[in-house]
């Protein structure tokens, strides 16, 4: 064999490697969907099907029919989208504060806000419980976000991006008689609209992939998110594979698209701190 | 203008202050401040205002309730969970004594290995198969880091079906290669097992993408030299990617033991912890103690909370030590 043929034949054989892992790593995922589109004669039978024979995509309206997933994406969504908003205009403020503005106990609010990071939100669960209850939160969409509108991390990730500017920035626009106020939000926040995008689809996930909470402050279908709806799905009296399989692929579809669309970002948000 | 995105700053919280980062930004921050000490009492003020938001959420739901949760941990309470009398420590001393929660303690610990080592294995494994940069790489890439994208909720159910006894997607593939049917998630000896692959498929996406970007953050250069000074790939794996990759797989160890002892959807969706309590660790237990049936022992469960703390604490302090000694800055 010659030199650059037997190079071909390595890359033949190192691509169809990759693509063995590739299936084994993602059959769950294949699997969820090729199992929606089965009937649940198929599923059930032994051994199962590994492919749909036909394409039954009725499973899709007999799911929806029969539990409030539309309601519970909506929820989901109302949820997530409030708490981005949240986390986005906490973080900007804080770390702002926290980079452009002297004060005195800087460093000591500073390592306040980073200690929040460190406490496992499940040791604080039952006095937050008690507290959302005490509130008159629980059902309600005020339980389901506000206590997550700020974070220690989001300012964290900010004030990492807001360093990165120079102090002359700060500096010409307060000589052109620019208040914090204004250069924080008419300059600065155009200027991140990167940092900002990391912060967003990060938060996003959190807060749509949640599951303790909702499960705590929820009990009824028409206020839980979509995550206890699946939750549901799997513990209701039929438990049909098919319709659980069209549930997940119903409820995972958007972070499938946001995943394939914002990797970057993604990436960037959950290394920072992990790689220099 | 578009400033350069914070990659080269980026780094563990806890360091931010100590550890000077690349390039005058950062130096510049503290000189750039108006040149009276403090700032002036309109920049105080400025500074109150933008902080209250975070300040609010986190005296409200993160400081109050930690001084609520050792306050509960001191106190036994009534059926209904209000705090009825002191008892000081005789709650923890419940948790050193009681063999359950001896149980408890050795399932967590056991849960944090079978979960943590596959993550990090499986990730740097993928994580090196994707490194090369050949054409169409960027979408292996993806692939595999796909199942980053699922919820706790969605992988545990979609695991729950494939594990279902009898006539489940996993006994039918066993049943193809001749080997008798497993009880997953019914067998004491097979659901701990069980429940961390399920938790590893997810949690090996994002080890991934944090090897690959450690290994991406190798400069190609030592790659080159050692091969012109003829070393092999193991070679190169054992000597360069290892050791300049030390300190992202300590920061991995760190965060995903965290993480298990975090995980919870997985076991109440797959297992509520059973059975007999072989799956129950401990913050399951704290969330059967608190809101189990008929059972709202709030002082117990608080307890259990804040020794959860205290684990996590001590994790984060140590890694905070080691981090700052042992990173390899280039």
């Amino acid at each position: 064999m010659t030199g650059s043929a037997l190079r071909r034949a390595w890359r033949a054989g190192y691509y169809a490697l990759l693509v063995a892992v590739a299936a084994v790593v993602l059959f769950p995922l294949y699997y969820a969907v090729a199992g929606s589109l089965m009937t649940d004669a198929a599923l059930v039978a032994f051994p199962p099907a590994l492919f749909p024979t036909e394409l039954a995509w009725r499973n899709y309206a007999r799911v929806m029919q029969a539990f409030p997933l539309a309601r519970q994406y909506v929820n989901s969504m109302v949820v997530s989208l409030a708490i981005v908003a949240g986390v986005v205009v906490t973080s900007v403020l804080s770390a702002y504060a926290f980079v452009f503005i002297d004060f005195p106990f800087r460093r000591t609010a500073f390592a306040a806000f980073m200690a929040t990071m460190m406490i496992p939100v499940e040791s604080l669960i039952i006095p937050k419980y008690l507290l959302v209850a005490d509130l008159g939160w629980i059902n309600s969409f005020p339980g389901l976000i506000v206590p997550f509108v700020a974070t220690g991390f989001g300012t964290f990730l900010m004030r990492q991006f807001f360093l990165t500017f120079p102090g002359e920035l700060r500096e010409a626009a307060r000589l052109d008689g620019c208040g914090h106020w204004r250069f924080a939000w008419t300059i600065l926040v155009p200027l991140s609209k990167h940092g900002l995008g990391v912060l967003a689809v990060y938060s996003f996930i959190a807060a749509y992939n949640q599951f303790f909470w909702p499960l705590l402050v929820t009990n009824t279908p028409d206020m839980q998110t979509l995550q206890i709806g699946l939750a549901s799905l799997d513990t209701a009296e039929a438990r049909a594979p098919s319709l659980i399989f069209a549930g997940v692929v119903v409820a995972i579809a958007p972070m499938l698209l946001l995943f394939y669309v914002f990797q970057r970002n993604i990436v960037r948000g959950l290394t920072a701190g992990a790689v220099k | 203008m578009t400033p350069a995105p914070a990659e080269g700053g980026t780094r563990m919280a806890g360091e931010a202050p100590r550890v000077a980062p690349a390039g005058p930004a950062r130096a510049s921050a503290h000189a750039r401040v108006a040149p009276r000490r403090r700032g002036s009492a309109r920049d105080r003020a400025t500074a109150l205002l933008f902080l209250a938001p975070s300040l609010l959420v986190f005296a409200t739901f993160v400081f109050y309730p930690l001084a609520r949760s050792i306050y509960l941990s001191f106190f036994a309470n009534d059926l209904l969970g209000a705090p009825v009398a002191f008892v000081g420590f005789e709650q923890y001393l419940r948790i050193v004594t009681d063999p359950r929660f001896a149980q408890v303690m050795t399932t967590t610990a056991w849960f944090v290995v079978l979960t943590v080592i596959p993550s990090i294995a499986i990730g740097l494994g993928l994580a090196l198969l994707v490194r090369p940069k050949i054409a169409g790489i960027g979408l292996f890439r993806t692939l595999l880091a796909t199942p980053f994208a699922f919820s706790a909720a969605a992988a545990a159910v979609v695991f729950d079906v494939f594990y279902r006894p009898g006539i489940g997607l996993f006994n039918g593939l066993l049943s193809y290669i001749g080997v008798p049917p497993v009880d997953w998630l019914t067998s004491p000896t097979a659901a701990l097992p069980s429940l961390a692959l399920a938790v590893v498929w997810r949690h090996a996406g994002y080890t991934m993408l944090v090897c690959l970007a450690g290994l991406e953050s190798i400069p190609d250069a030592l790659y080159e030299a050692s091969r012109i000074d003829g070393a092999s790939r193991l070679a190169q794996f054992r000597y360069i990617s290892l050791p300049l990759l030390t300190p992202t797989l300590f920061f991995l160890a760190v965060i995903s033991t965290i993480h298990a002892l975090q995980t919870f959807g997985e076991i109440k969706i797959l297992t509520h912890g059973g059975p007999a309590g072989t799956t129950t660790t401990l913050v399951y237990s704290l969330y059967e103690t608190a809101f189990g049936l008929g059972s709202s022992d709030y002082g117990l469960a608080s307890a259990q909370g804040v020794l959860l703390m205290l684990i996590v604490l001590v994790i984060t302090v140590v890694q905070f030590r080691v981090l700052g000694r042992r990173v390899f800055y280039a």
